[in-house]
This record gives structure tokens, sequence and C-alpha cells, in this order.
């Protein structure tokens, strides 16, 4: 146990990455690989009435769903640590997903090309929040192999959103998302940095 | 649309629980703590006991390494909304501190763009 903590280096950061997708897609595989700790899991409650309700005392006897969430840490050096949260795709875990991206670089939305509408909330989520966002098609063994250009026709995806494959337990193939996840944050900005502002 | 995959490992339906009984009901927390804030402790939290068998104690000694708000709820074994009413009361009571900028949504462009060129020179390199 320490003693207490030394001091933060000046700039110390912390960020992160939600990787999102259906059921059994390859999220908490993708953190696994790429993380150097092994994937913990916290809960997030869910009641029926997540929304507008404040005082959870009042109404004790309310039946309450938790949600896991798998996530792992990435060190980028003494003053900057990564975080990478896994999270269900469905629509109804949106409520969610409000306190999880904000303040994320962006998302990595891993599909499976025999479930491709399992992507389709987390594609209009991050599209409806302005999250930078990239498609990893994780190809499983035995998986059909889709052209990505089919895949990006398939979930209407706009020609900037980078689609790419990878194999979620591969460490470099893991790494190679988030790159491109954060590749294409920056050119985002950059991007709109030199063209006409738009209000 | 119909809703499907109820199976979902992730999810345990219909348990009763009152974790919310720890903050007195409150479920928003003091300050705004994003889960990936980094909680570090005080010198005021080395001052005094902190008990282990209570939640608040737990709490405190899990900032005893620079943490995250969700490693915090990971090792506490309490949901995210409970740690952060808590982190939040230990924060304006002096024992712990944020010790990590995060982006936010009021975060300049300059900021923002200078974190990511940050992430991507650290991906880069591991």
């Amino acid at each position: 146990m320490d003693f207490g903590p030394s001091s933060p280096p000046p700039g110390a950061a912390s960020t992160k990455i939600v990787v999102a997708g259906g059921f059994g897609v390859g999220k908490t595989t993708l953190v696994g690989a790429v993380s150097e700790i092994v994937p913990l899991r916290t809960e997030a409650l869910v009641t029926n009435e997540s929304s507008g309700v404040d005082d959870l005392a009042a109404t004790p006897m309310k039946s309450t769903t938790t949600v896991a969430m798998d996530f792992g840490r990435i060190t980028l050096g003494d003053d900057l640590v990564l975080y990478l949260f896994g999270t269900p795709g469905q629509r109804r875990f949106w409520f969610m997903w409000d306190d999880l991206v904000r303040g994320a670089i962006g998302a990595v939305v891993i599909v499976d090309t025999e479930r491709l509408d399992e992507a389709f909330a987390a594609i209009d989520y991050f599209e409806a929040k302005g999250l930078p966002f990239i498609v990893a098609v994780n190809e499983f063994d035995g998986a059909r192999r889709f052209p990505v250009e089919e895949v990006r026709e398939a979930l209407a995806l706009p020609a900037d959103t980078p689609v790419m494959t990878i194999d979620a337990r591969d460490r470099g193939s893991a790494k190679a998302a988030l790159i491109r996840v954060t590749e294409y944050a920056l050119e985002r900005i950059t991007g709109m940095r030199t063209s006409v502002p738009q209000y | 649309m119909t809703p499907h995959h109820d199976d979902d490992e992730h999810v345990h339906t219909a348990r009763i629980v009152r974790p919310y009984a720890l903050t007195a009901g409150r479920t928003r927390a003091s300050i705004d703590l994003p889960v990936e804030a980094i909680i570090e402790q005080q010198p005021r939290a080395t001052e005094r006991e902190w008990s282990e068998h209570d939640q608040v104690g737990q709490i405190v000694s899990a900032c005893a390494g620079r943490t995250s708000v969700a490693e915090i709820s990971a090792a506490v074994h309490l949901p995210l909304g409970v740690v952060r009413v808590l982190l939040g009361d230990l924060v304006e009571q002096g024992y712990l501190k944020v010790a990590a900028t995060t982006l936010t949504d009021t975060s300049s462009t300059d900021v923002r763009q200078d974190l990511i060129e940050r992430t991507l020179r650290g991906l880069r390199a591991i």
C-alpha cells in the first residue's frame, strides 16, 4: 500500500475511447487484447424510469437492472492514461452512453457481418452526438468475409467514416483500431479548422 | 422494433437493490466526475483512520495510488453512480481530489486537439 500519492506531473490527463457493439461481438476481447490490465467490470444501474428519478429512497422497492461495462487501461506515459470502455450496443442503453461518451475521443463500433443490424443503434447514436467513430469488422474464424465497401453500404455510412477489418484478439489489430479512431478524431478537428466555419 | 438479446450476459434484470441507501437517496454527484477521472488522496486523508469495513473507507483506500472513478467502482464493488456521489462528497470534504485533466463538453478545440495528439503519439509508441 502506498503511503500517499506523489504529485501528478503537470499536464496530467486521462481520456477514453468507447468500444461499442452487439452482444458477443468482441468488445471485451478487443479491450483485453490491448489493455495493460485484465479488463475490470463496473456496473451502472438502470431503473425503469431512469430519467427524472432523483430520489430512489422514495421508491425503495423499485426493481433495478444493472448493466455491466468492462473496461481496460493503457498508460501512455507519465502524464497520460487512456481508458477503454466496452458498452452494450442496444438502444435501451442510450441513457448510459450519454454519460459515457462525454469527453470521449471517439468510439470503435465492432460489427459482425452476420449481424450487421446490431450496429445500427450505436451508429445512429454516435452520428447524432457528433462523436467521431470508426467501424471495425471483427473477422471471426469461419465468418464470411465481406469487402469493407459492402459493409459501408449496408450500414449507410458516410464516405469519410473509416471502416476496417480487425481481429479483436490480436493486440496489434486492436491497437490499429484505436490509432485509426484517434487519427480520425484529429482529422475531424483539423478539418473543421481549415474549412469555413458553419454555424 | 422487437427487443432481442434479453439473455445478454451483461444484464441482470429484476434485481432488487437499494444501493443509493449509502448516499441517502442522492443519485447526482456534487461535482462532475467522468468515469475516466483520476482521483488521488489529499494529505488530509491520511490524517485520520478509515474503516476498511465501510464503503467510504474502502473508497478512500482505493485512492491511495492515483486511480480512476471506474477502477474505484470496480475495486469496491459498487455501481458507478453510487461511487460518484460518495467521491463527490470526499472531494468536497477535502480528502480526495481530481488529479488529471479530462475532456469535457466545454473543452476548447486547442485542449481537445492537444490531448488527442498526445494520445495518438502514445498509442503509436506502445
